[in-house]
């Protein structure tokens, strides 16, 4: 059955359409920004018409963009795969044991989930300097090792699951922490995914953290140093040098959007699925 | 004694289990500890201290909540802050409703459009907001573009202290709304579509079907976007310190930004854990309000 082409629908095309081009446009333009040469980016035309690479290489010459892509990657994996063990390990325990406080410990995790970041912000960073963490990654990766949101997650996932699972495995001789890895785990593919996704573009697009317990270029995560570049001198106020140094932060993270697009709209969507 | 044997090994056993749950919670415990309780109280008493971190702690007793009610950059930057919101949220829900309502129609490429809504939402804020720099470019900007080709003198996005800060809530909507698209179109999803059978025998118009039937069902959703967006909006800090540093004249200096700045440039730590403390206050209790308002129509 055909439909029938109305009005109605004419104009809900144009819509989206309108819609979908003024999100696209600018990544596009951006992109074509990054290979024009200085004075041909003010004409905010989508495809250059002298591509250089110009840009690039004089960003790759002022800032260690390189090493800032290889610290951001090494801190967001480490700090996701962190995520993942506690997370799964206490979620574990309030989905499936019985002990006293564990109620106690439900609302502490939803009371912190609730509670501004600009309350600890401050004695936060002062604990980094007391521990001597600043200007180290323990500082980036240790307190983004332990999520209350991932452990939500992962105490619903477990919860889903039946404890007959749990019991053949203990008769097995599995110890707590081979049921969670080896028996539950694959049991929860797409909380894992989720969960997965979620912290690595949170660690990944993190920059305010960064700005306080980093100083040392070389160990700045990659959109600390596009942040630093682009608002201090550095860039000598060079838009082609700024807009590419975007590009190179946009880039991993979009890539891996166009592969992964299912599982990054869900995870996303479950973010609001809280209650 | 064998039997007594089995039976110590039981007790024992059982002493391992009783401990297990907190070995496995431990983590969180330690981390809770370290880096909620410890800031959370370390907080409290800083703001009654005058520290710049080099120099021992001073007691100064209440001074630093007095001089936050007589800060006036403080509530220019709360202002800005409200502004901010009082343009953001409306719009994000007004946007978001409207696309979503339109991809849950029957509608070709519907992972097209999604995936281009929601493009934004993942990509750093850093790059956002260089990118709209661009956009919002006083002389060369695309938007002025557009504006002067409708005839329309151009507009200082960026640079007129009066509408720096919508230009900054409208990026920040573009930037967002691809998430609460999706949360719409999963509370859209929910509505049986036998309401609308029946409505469409009474004889119910497409509008009348979506206030009586869609609007009441989405509630939860709407009242999610708008708490969602109001924690969100209250943390605004990367756009205006790469946009406009908080200028023109203060008019985009978020609160936010400012707490930053009194800790990281002016070393004020005990007046920003004040600053800090106040506005986590403040969040908490508008957020508190919204849900009571919100449970109230439900």
């Amino acid at each position: 059955m055909k439909r029938k082409f109305s009005a109605v629908n004419f104009f809900m095309y144009a819509a989206l359409t309108v819609a979908a081009l003024s999100f696209i446009y600018p990544f596009i333009w951006m992109i074509g920004a990054s290979l024009s040469p200085e004075h041909e980016i003010g004409k905010m035309t989508l495809f250059p018409k002298n591509p250089t690479l110009n840009n690039f290489k004089s960003m790759f010459e002022k800032i260690p963009i390189g090493r800032s892509l290889f610290n951001s990657l090494f801190v967001a994996i480490i700090s996701t795969s962190l995520v993942m063990i506690t997370g799964s390990m206490v979620g574990y325990a309030l989905a499936k044991m019985k002990f006293r406080g564990r109620q106690l410990i439900f609302f502490v995790i939803v009371f912190t989930m609730s509670l501004p970041f600009q309350v600890t912000l401050i004695p936060n960073y002062i604990t980094m300097v007391n521990l001597r963490w600043v200007d180290t990654f323990l500082a980036l990766i240790v307190p983004f090792s332990v999520n209350a949101f991932a452990i939500l997650m992962f105490r619903q996932a477990f919860q889903g699951l039946p404890q007959a699972l749990i019991d053949a495995a203990r008769l097995d001789g599995c110890n707590e922490l081979q049921i969670v890895f080896r028996i539950l785990w694959p049991n929860i593919k797409p909380t894992l995914v989720t969960i997965a996704i979620l912290t690595f573009i949170g660690c990944w697009n993190e920059v305010l953290w960064p700005l306080i317990v980093i100083r040392d270029e070389k160990l700045m995560t990659m959109p600390q140093l596009v942040t630093l570049f682009s608002v201090g001198g550095r860039a000598d106020s060079q838009l082609g040098v700024k807009i590419a140094a975007a590009v190179l932060l946009a880039l991993p993270v979009m890539i891996a959007f166009l592969f992964l697009q299912k599982h990054f709209i869900q995870s996303m969507a479950s973010t609001g699925m809280k209650d | 004694m064998n039997i007594a044997l089995a039976h110590t090994n039981k007790k024992n056993r059982f002493q391992k289990r009783k401990w297990l749950p907190y070995l496995l919670v431990s983590p969180y415990i330690i981390f809770v500890a370290v880096f909620v309780l410890f800031p959370v109280i370390f907080s409290f008493i800083l703001t009654f201290h005058k520290w710049n971190i080099i120099a021992p702690m001073k007691f100064i007793g209440v001074d630093n909540y007095t001089r936050l009610f007589q800060d006036r950059l403080f509530w220019i930057s709360i202002l800005n802050t409200l502004k901010f919101l009082l343009l953001h949220i409306p719009l994000q829900l007004a946007v978001a409703l409207f696309l979503a309502v339109l991809l849950n129609q029957k509608i070709k490429a519907v992972s097209f459009f999604r995936a281009s809504f929601f493009m934004p939402v993942i990509v750093s804020g850093v790059v956002v907001t260089i990118l709209w720099q661009q956009l919002l470019g006083y002389d060369s900007g695309i938007i002025n573009r557009l504006v002067t080709a409708m005839g329309i003198s151009k507009v200082g996005w960026l640079v007129n202290p009066d509408v720096a800060i919508y230009s900054i809530a409208v990026m920040a909507t573009w930037k967002n709304v691809g998430l609460y698209i999706i949360l719409f179109l999963v509370g859209l999803q929910t509505v049986p579509t036998q309401y609308y059978e029946a409505a469409k025998l009474e004889g119910a118009t497409k509008w009348q079907q979506f206030y009586h039937i869609t609007l009441p069902m989405i509630n939860p959703t709407i009242f999610m976007v708008v708490i969602l967006s109001t924690i969100g909006g209250f943390s605004l800090f990367i756009e205006p310190y790469i946009m406009t540093g908080g200028g023109p004249l203060n008019k985009t200096l978020s609160a936010v930004l400012y707490i930053y700045k009194q800790a990281f440039q002016y070393y004020n730590m005990g007046y920003s854990a004040t600053l800090g403390f106040f506005y986590a206050f403040m969040i908490m209790l508008v957020v508190v309000i919204q849900k009571r308002v919100i449970e109230k129509e439900v």
